[in-house]
């Protein structure tokens, strides 16, 4: 009983959707939400099912998590990951269940919280610091780690208004690694910030989690839960779908999880994924017939086609695809802005259908995921989102006119396989070589 | 079965009693459950978040006067503007009776108290919206962000005291014992604008329609408070319905400490009781819907 600090039992949480809507953005877009939801009052009147359709974010969620312990939590979009680490962490009540936690809890649902623009770096960390649960003299103590930790050192009296989106991230993500809790809590923080920076606070979670604290560690990003954790809880539709040892639920959770969607739709413009500007409409891959497939070999082309509606004037808007394997690495990102007509131009409101063509010999054999979204490129605002929207299979069917040639063994575990022109060149000898004469004298 | 439930319910008691020692104490132990209903105040915990208190408060009087010319002269100028222009319009032109003193000290006295209170009870009221980002983010009692949002406004209050001691001078009106009641008078105000702000600030957090009707209350009070008139100017057999309001009594108990005229006693015990119900009213609502904050925000 002693030996465990974190205790889930029965966690559940409802929300009522419908009823929660994005705030206001300006005067003009509240009255008219105002006018058609009275409408919509009105004509579903007497109707309480309209008004009240609940879902489970969460149902019934129990587990235990011993001390030392790093868990990672995976699971699609809207499993409940968030949520589970909301409740634990306190930020939401739950609606069923309890649970028991031991010590003291740092949770980082995002990195950053509270800074304040105007303020100077030195302030922003002490607020932020405070603001995370550690105590004034605790921040005092770790300031100059801190600080030569996001490598800010020149601008810890600049308001951080005035940084680098580069720089904000790295003085935020320096706070947060250097608390000190018993228990952390940590939501997909690390899906910021440069490669180099997000290897280096991979490293000090490792530091943290090998120091025998307890870490939950929500990520879509394989790679590092299965570097970092030795525990893996699947959420799937707000409940336990698997658990158990890293790899084993990391496999069955990679081929459940990209094997069966090659498309995805969203018909519906109030659910579907994105802000005000932007929703997503629909996301394939095809092959050169046009058909949506699962299934390429590694010397086909295919076509990711993706749809999306512009609902707001005004916003220059760039479509871009990043692309995962199975191990969780970043095999490429691309994005319209090359050959786009609306590059650095607003675009008006429509729907838009975009495609893709990413060439045969060019993929490695792997399960590869697909994250879609649209962004605003000068405001850096990501306007919508779908982390593994889909996924396909690359298979190698061992072509000798592909990429391999005739070479006959495994190919090396690497990101993509492209079809690369080598030239050969031979120029003869002038005399004769004996390596044995060489040695020998 | 029953035996196991009792069993649990013991643990649960237990648990809660572990909690209540050391928030921070690496014996610490959090339950989290569902909890209903009213709730009482852990006032235990929000000793234990004193230094978040004391940094959001901070963060607010920095930021307040950044990138302003003028700077922290703003928190004079808006009572000094509301001086002069009311005592054109109301000592001068209407020739509102002003108890014998000089109009514009006897302006100020009470304009002083009123915008702290006006400025106190919009930023409590806006405050808990404005922090969504913390709200969602990361656990801590939500009724430090209206508590601590008063910090910046308190500031501005007493920079512009200092101009009151200046027109004390000029006036020629003499230091008082009376002014040793100044800071219960505060602490009354104070009272007064977190209960109806930390109301109001739950209320929005639900209800935007409600951020619509604080500077609407904020401009219907004031002819509700004899800031701009003296209280002897309402007909005595209506006081009774000025004095519902316990900014009238606090402002006039201001009146009476700066410019040394007799307190009204009775009225100013009521009006501080007033303000303190008030204030556990506003805490009691806030502390109930509190939980659902991260939820509707």
């Amino acid at each position: 009983m002693d030996s465990i600090v974190i205790r889930a039992e029965g966690l559940s949480k409802q929300y009522t959707i419908g009823r929660r809507e994005a705030p206001y953005d300006t005067f003009r877009e509240m009255v008219l939400r105002q006018v058609t939801a009275s409408l919509r009052w009105i004509q579903n009147r007497g109707n309480n099912q309209a008004n009240g359709s609940r879902i489970w974010a969460l149902k019934d969620v129990s587990f235990e998590v011993k001390p030392g312990e790093v868990v990672g939590i995976i699971g699609r979009n809207g499993a409940g990951k968030t949520t589970l680490l909301k409740i634990l962490s306190r930020i939401t009540d739950p609606t069923k269940g309890f649970a028991e936690i031991r010590g003291r809890v740092a949770s980082l649902l995002s990195v950053g919280t509270g800074f304040h623009p105007e303020l100077t770096g030195r302030e922003n960390i002490y607020l932020n610091g405070t603001i995370l649960g550690m105590r004034k003299g605790e921040i005092a103590h770790k300031f100059d780690e801190i600080v030569s930790f996001a490598e800010i050192e020149k601008f810890i009296d600049t308001p951080v208004k005035h940084y680098s989106s580069g720089m904000y991230v790295r003085l935020a993500f320096a706070i947060a690694a250097h608390l000190d809790p018993e228990i952390l809590l940590v939501d997909e923080v690390l899906a910021v910030g440069d490669v180099q920076f997000q290897k280096k606070c991979l490293g000090k979670m490792h530091d943290v989690a090998s120091e025998g604290r307890t870490i939950l560690f929500v990520s879509h990003n394989m790679a590092a839960v299965q570097r970092l954790c030795s525990r893996v809880i699947w959420l799937d539709g707000g409940a336990i779908l698997k658990e158990g040892a890293t790899n084993e639920v990391a496999r069955h959770y990679l081929q459940y999880g990209l094997k069966n969607n090659g498309e995805r739709i969203w018909d519906d413009i109030p659910t579907a994924p994105g802000d005000e500007v932007v929703r997503l409409r629909a996301i394939r891959a095809l092959d050169v017939t046009g058909a949506v497939r699962t299934d390429f070999t590694v010397r086909e082309p295919l076509t990711l086609e993706m749809e999306f509606w512009v609902i707001k004037e005004g916003y220059v808007l760039d479509a871009a695809f990043d692309l995962y394997n199975e191990t969780g690495t970043a095999l490429f990102s691309t994005v319209d802005n090359l050959d786009s007509p609306w590059k650095g131009k607003p675009r008006p409101p429509g729907i838009y259908k975009e495609r893709c063509i990413i060439p045969g010999d060019f993929f490695n054999d792997a399960e590869i995921s697909v994250t879609f979204g649209v962004v605003s490129n000068v405001f850096e605002k990501v306007h919508a989102q779908i982390i593994d929207a889909i996924g396909f299979t690359v298979i190698d069917t061992m072509d000798p006119s592909g990429v391999r040639g005739n070479y006959h063994r495994p190919w090396p575990p690497v990101a993509v396989r492209p079809r690369l022109h080598w030239t050969v060149e031979r120029a003869p000898l002038d005399k004769k070589i004996s390596l044995i004469n060489d040695s020998s004298r | 079965m029953l035996g196991i439930r009792s069993r649990t319910r013991r643990t649960l008691r237990q648990i809660k009693n572990r909690i209540r020692t050391g928030y921070f104490s690496g014996a610490h132990r959090t339950l989290v459950q569902p909890s209903h209903g009213w709730r009482t105040l852990d006032l235990g915990e929000l000793w234990a978040y004193r230094e978040l208190f004391w940094v959001l408060a901070l963060r607010d009087i920095k930021v307040r006067y950044k990138q302003t010319v003028l700077g922290c002269a703003w928190a004079i100028i808006q009572p000094l503007m509301g001086m002069f222009v009311f005592s054109i319009i109301f000592g001068h032109w209407v020739k509102v009776p002003s108890e014998g003193y000089p109009y514009p000290i006897f302006v100020y006295a009470a304009l002083l108290p009123w915008t702290f209170f006006s400025n106190a009870l919009s930023e409590s009221a806006n405050s808990v919206v404005s922090s969504t980002n913390l709200i969602t983010k990361v656990y801590f009692p939500r009724l430090i962000i209206p508590l601590a949002s008063i910090g910046s406004v308190l500031v501005d209050f007493l920079i512009s005291s200092g101009v009151m001691l200046f027109l004390m001078l000029y006036y020629h009106v003499d230091w008082h014992l009376h002014l040793l009641a100044l800071p219960f008078l505060i602490l009354a105000v104070a009272f007064a604008a977190l209960g109806i702000g930390t109301l109001l600030s739950a209320l929005i957090v639900a209800y935007r329609d409600f951020r619509y009707v604080v500077p609407f209350m904020i401009q219907l009070l004031m002819f509700a408070t004899p800031v701009v008139f003296p209280v002897t100017l309402v007909p005595p057999h209506w006081r009774w319905a000025l004095y519902l309001n316990p900014m009238a009594g606090i402002v006039d108990g201001f009146r009476s400490a700066f410019l040394g005229k007799p307190f009204n006693r009775d009225i100013l015990m009521l009006s501080f009781c007033a303000s303190v119900i008030l204030f556990l009213i506003g805490v009691a609502y806030f502390e109930r819907v509190e939980r659902r904050f991260a939820d509707v925000i």
